[in-house]
């Protein structure tokens, strides 16, 4: 064989042998060990309009962050102020990141304006008027310290959220940060999507509170809250009749202890009831502060509040070392389990939103595959049957091509780990269709030589020159199309623009290279007389 | 085997305006189809909302869906067979935002369940809150606006071998797009905005194939929505895909065909301009045809056996296709005609 042609044929035995080497890991369920040192590992994934399973966007809303920062600085000033001896009214939280206070004596306000700028470098301190003689102020969180919680926020609750979906147990699960403020999730092959989401979007925040045995609920109830207290409710859902009650508690606002310091919980089972329970253990921390709440406040009642509603307020009997508490309530195996989950996994920073969901179920994706698997292959088996009767051999050769190029196309998928949808199978159906463009762009120009006299080879030589501009003309526009596409996309859409970009850039190198290797070896090579197209 | 006989001479440019006017009618004809139908029918990908896809046992008529949703008050949602014929699949459609969308999922599967028992599948849910349906919104329109930008681009330098005229017109068109926005215009028009000033650069800084394959496209993306306003078919963002791809594919045939003009005016310069374009025409005639019809076939397996998902895609590519070949042929070229037409008045006048 010539020098030449042999180079060309090596080419592209090389590339097929590529094709197979990146697909295997796709296709066979094992691999033997010596593979991953070498060869690539890649699978060709799966889309979830394909496997079926959930896609989550969620928003964190991220101000809450901040305001609950306010809420704790608040509580830290309230210390420093009673350190101080400096008399105050009026402090409290302004607008989402402002605290205003107005101290009670003019002569405080130097040495509190030294205390607070030492003290909370996060913070702008301005005064603003108010009553003769008693200096008020409008403390303001600065921009930079704000937006620091805000994206804290959000890296925390990425954080979370990948800690308990990994506990729930899914194969797979894809969770990235999106913009700002979102996060996005994807778990393929979900069983219970719904179980999933409530597991995702609790906040989980738990608190420990003393009920405020010293005033009435009903007088609170009519409106007069004592200052440093508030009204959270237990909402208990009786099964049986089907009714939800609501039972106020009178609490001290200021959380005691809270979930920060679990270190573990895990579900018991009550001997006498069958009922599941979950009990929390501490770490050491947590362990004496409640050691010391509970010494300090035996026979009052401590409300164990999960998400601003009170689960439990069991009398404390005695002083508790060894830092174990217990939920209780009516739970179910599955709610005791995923409350562990997400007591273990910590609580969100600020709560967040579902913005965009799109579950499909297993059946749904099957069928889908089934569906795409059948188009390509009659639509694919259509054209292949075509184009062999229209242009007899050479039409066979444009087949060849043809197949190679979804050989190369799925290849080029597992080569960049991309992800196959149902929009991506549309994409290799249409690049089927449009990659024997090329092929007929040639014929239909080496048609034309060869009626103008010239022999096989000549007109072989012409067409595919005059011919090859224009191809790759053409297809830039579709390939410009499909990299907006990509660019603009979101799963399925980027999907199709994936495979529809590689299918052009395969189908050209099958269409021009590949079959100009097969003509040049039966014409050349074999030197055939009579051109068959 | 050949369909077109070489030799071929069917005078194209003489029939044009029979074609003129059958384009001009099925434009006229979307236009006031997107009027009857108060606007292009947009997906919950863009408005907002929830789709479900539920799967019966046995069939049921929409108006029994409808009784099981009342409970929920969701009896206003839009309801329609989906996929094949036989199997009990439906798609419900609720496109409201102002009320609660996480949880409607499971509100509808309970109401259907303790309305037709146990027999009721959820296949798909999708759930597009108000925020991320304004993003997805954007997504597209820039996504359609690039596309026309960057293929403007393309055109002009590639045609008309004037890069610096085609950047000179890239730069005019994003101008005027960004003033325009500033002045919060909304999106849509945007884009409208966009292609007539395109169109309007071609005309003045005298682009005339990058003026006929512009034009085309319009024409053919006009068209196709006007088959899915007619069909009442939702534009989702694989919808999108598909109009973009529909513009991709369809300068393909019309550099095809513009590629062979120049070639030909070359070659014959004495000849006649409307002699040399049917000629090209007819040359390309056969490739055209062909790929056309093959593309066709791929894309008709797809209508028919992809499945219900894909349908409304394929649907889309099929217009396309057809409608996108038919205006390299009788719609493009002879653009560049009116403008010849034009200017050789102007010279005889002198």
């Amino acid at each position: 064989m010539s020098n030449k042609l042999t180079w060309r044929v090596v080419v592209i035995a090389f590339s097929i042998l590529a094709a197979f080497v990146y697909l295997i890991p796709s296709v066979s369920k094992t691999l033997p060990s010596w593979w991953a040192k070498i060869l690539p590992t890649e699978k060709v994934h799966l889309g979830l309009d394909l496997q079926g399973g959930m896609h989550l966007v969620l928003g964190v809303e991220a101000i809450k962050a901040v305001e609950s920062n306010i809420e704790r600085v608040i509580e830290e000033l309230k210390n420093d102020l009673r350190k101080n001896r400096f008399r105050y009214r009026d402090l409290k939280r302004v607008g989402t990141d402002g605290i205003s206070l107005t101290l009670l004596r003019d002569k405080d306000k130097k040495l509190f304006m030294e205390m607070f700028e030492a003290n909370y470098p996060d913070f702008e301190i301005k005064e603003v008027p108010g009553e003769v003689g008693k200096p008020s102020f409008r403390l303001v969180l600065r921009p930079r310290a704000k937006e620091h919680i805000m994206r804290m926020a959000v890296e925390q609750a990425l954080e979370t959220i990948r800690n308990r979906v990994d506990q729930f147990g899914v194969s797979e699960p894809d969770i990235r940060p999106q913009g700002k403020n979102r996060i996005l999730i994807q778990l393929p092959g979900i069983k219970d999507p719904e179980r999933a989401k409530r597991l995702i979007g609790k906040t989980a925040l738990l608190e420990f509170k003393l009920v405020d045995e010293d005033h009435s609920v009903e007088e609170a109830l009519k409106g007069n809250i004592p200052p440093g207290d508030e009204i959270l409710y237990k909402v208990s859902y009786d099964p049986k009749t089907g009714r939800v009650r609501k039972i106020p508690y009178l609490l001290k606002k200021r959380a005691l202890l809270t979930g920060q310091y679990i270190t573990d919980a895990r579900v018991q089972i009550d001997r006498q009831y069958n009922e599941p329970y979950v009990t929390l253990s501490f770490d050491r921390r947590g362990a004496k502060l409640f050691e010391k709440i509970t010494g300090e406040n035996i026979k009052r009642r401590l409300a164990i509040v999960l998400d601003n509603k009170v689960n439990s307020a069991p009398v404390i009997q005695d002083k508790i070392s060894g830092g174990r508490a217990q939920i209780t309530g009516r739970f179910t195996m599955e709610e005791a389990r995923d409350l562990a989950i997400v007591l273990r996994a910590g609580a969100l920073p600020a709560p967040v939103k579902i913005l965009e969901e799109r579950t499909v179920g297993p059946s749904l994706g099957k069928d889908s595959i089934h569906k795409g698997l059948l188009s390509m292959v009659v639509g694919g088996l259509v054209v292949v049957v075509f184009m062999a009767v229209y242009y007899s051999l050479s039409g066979l050769i444009a087949d060849v091509a043809l197949l190679l190029n979804i050989l190369f196309i799925m290849a080029g998928l597992a080569f960049f780990g991309a992800t196959l949808t149902l929009p991506g199978i549309a994409g290799i159906i249409l690049t089927i269709g449009m990659s024997v463009d090329a092929n007929v762009l040639i014929f239909e120009r080496i048609r034309e030589e060869a009626r103008l006299g010239k022999t096989p080879r000549a007109a072989i030589d012409s067409g595919y020159s005059k011919a090859l501009v224009t191809i790759l003309d053409a297809n830039m526009t579709t390939l410009i199309a499909a990299l907006v596409l990509f660019q603009f996309g979101t799963g399925p859409v980027r999907g199709f623009a994936v495979t529809l970009s590689i299918g052009i850039i395969s189908s050209l190198f099958t269409a021009i290279f590949v079959t100009r290797v097969i003509f040049d070896y039966l014409y050349l090579e074999r030197r055939m007389k009579k051109l068959s197209i | 085997m050949q369909f077109i006989k070489p030799g071929i001479n069917i005078d194209f440019i003489g029939k044009r305006y029979i074609a003129f006017f059958i384009s001009g009618a099925l434009i006229v004809a979307t236009f006031f189809l997107l009027i009857w139908r108060g606007g292009p029918n947009y997906g919950v990908d863009f408005t907002g909302g929830v789709l479900i896809q539920v799967k019966f046992d046995k069939k049921h008529s929409l108006e029994e869906i409808r009784k099981a949703l009342a409970p929920i008050q969701l009896e206003d949602s839009i309801i329609q067979e989906f996929g094949e014929k036989g199997k009990a699949e439906y798609l419900i459609r609720v496109r409201k935002t102002n009320i609660e969308l996480t949880g409607l999922g499971e509100k509808v599967e309970a109401a259907m369940k303790s309305a037709f028992g146990e027999g009721v599948e959820i296949r798909r849910v999708e759930m597009v809150g108000p925020k991320v349906g304004k993003d997805l919104r954007q997504k597209a329109l820039f996504a359609i606006f690039y596309a026309i930008l960057f293929i403007a681009i393309y055109i002009s330098g590639r045609f008309e071998l004037k890069w610096l005229m085609s950047i000179i017109m890239a730069i005019s068109l994003s101008v005027v797009v960004y003033i325009a926005s500033s002045f919060g215009v909304k999106v849509t028009w945007l884009i409208v905005i966009a292609l007539v000033v395109t169109l309007g650069l071609c005309w003045v800084l005298k682009l005339r194939y990058a003026l006929g394959a512009i034009f085309a496209l319009v024409h053919d993306v006009a068209i196709t929505v006007g088959a899915f306003a007619l069909t009442n078919r939702e534009i989702s963002l694989a919808i999108i895909a598909a109009f973009l791809t529909i513009v991709g594919y369809s300068l393909n045939d019309t550099i095809i065909v513009f590629d062979r003009i120049r070639e030909n005016l070359k070659r014959y310069r004495k000849r006649p301009f409307v002699e040399v374009m049917n000629q090209s025409i007819n040359e390309t005639l056969s490739r055209t045809v062909l790929t056309s019809s093959t593309t066709l076939f791929v894309v008709l397996a797809l209508f028919v056996l992809g499945g219900g998902v894909i349908h409304d895609f394929a649907f889309a590519m099929l217009v396309g296709i057809v409608v996108g070949t038919y205006s390299s042929i009788y719609i493009a070229s002879p653009i560049l005609l009116i403008w010849e037409r034009s200017g050789n008045q102007k010279a005889s006048r002198r």
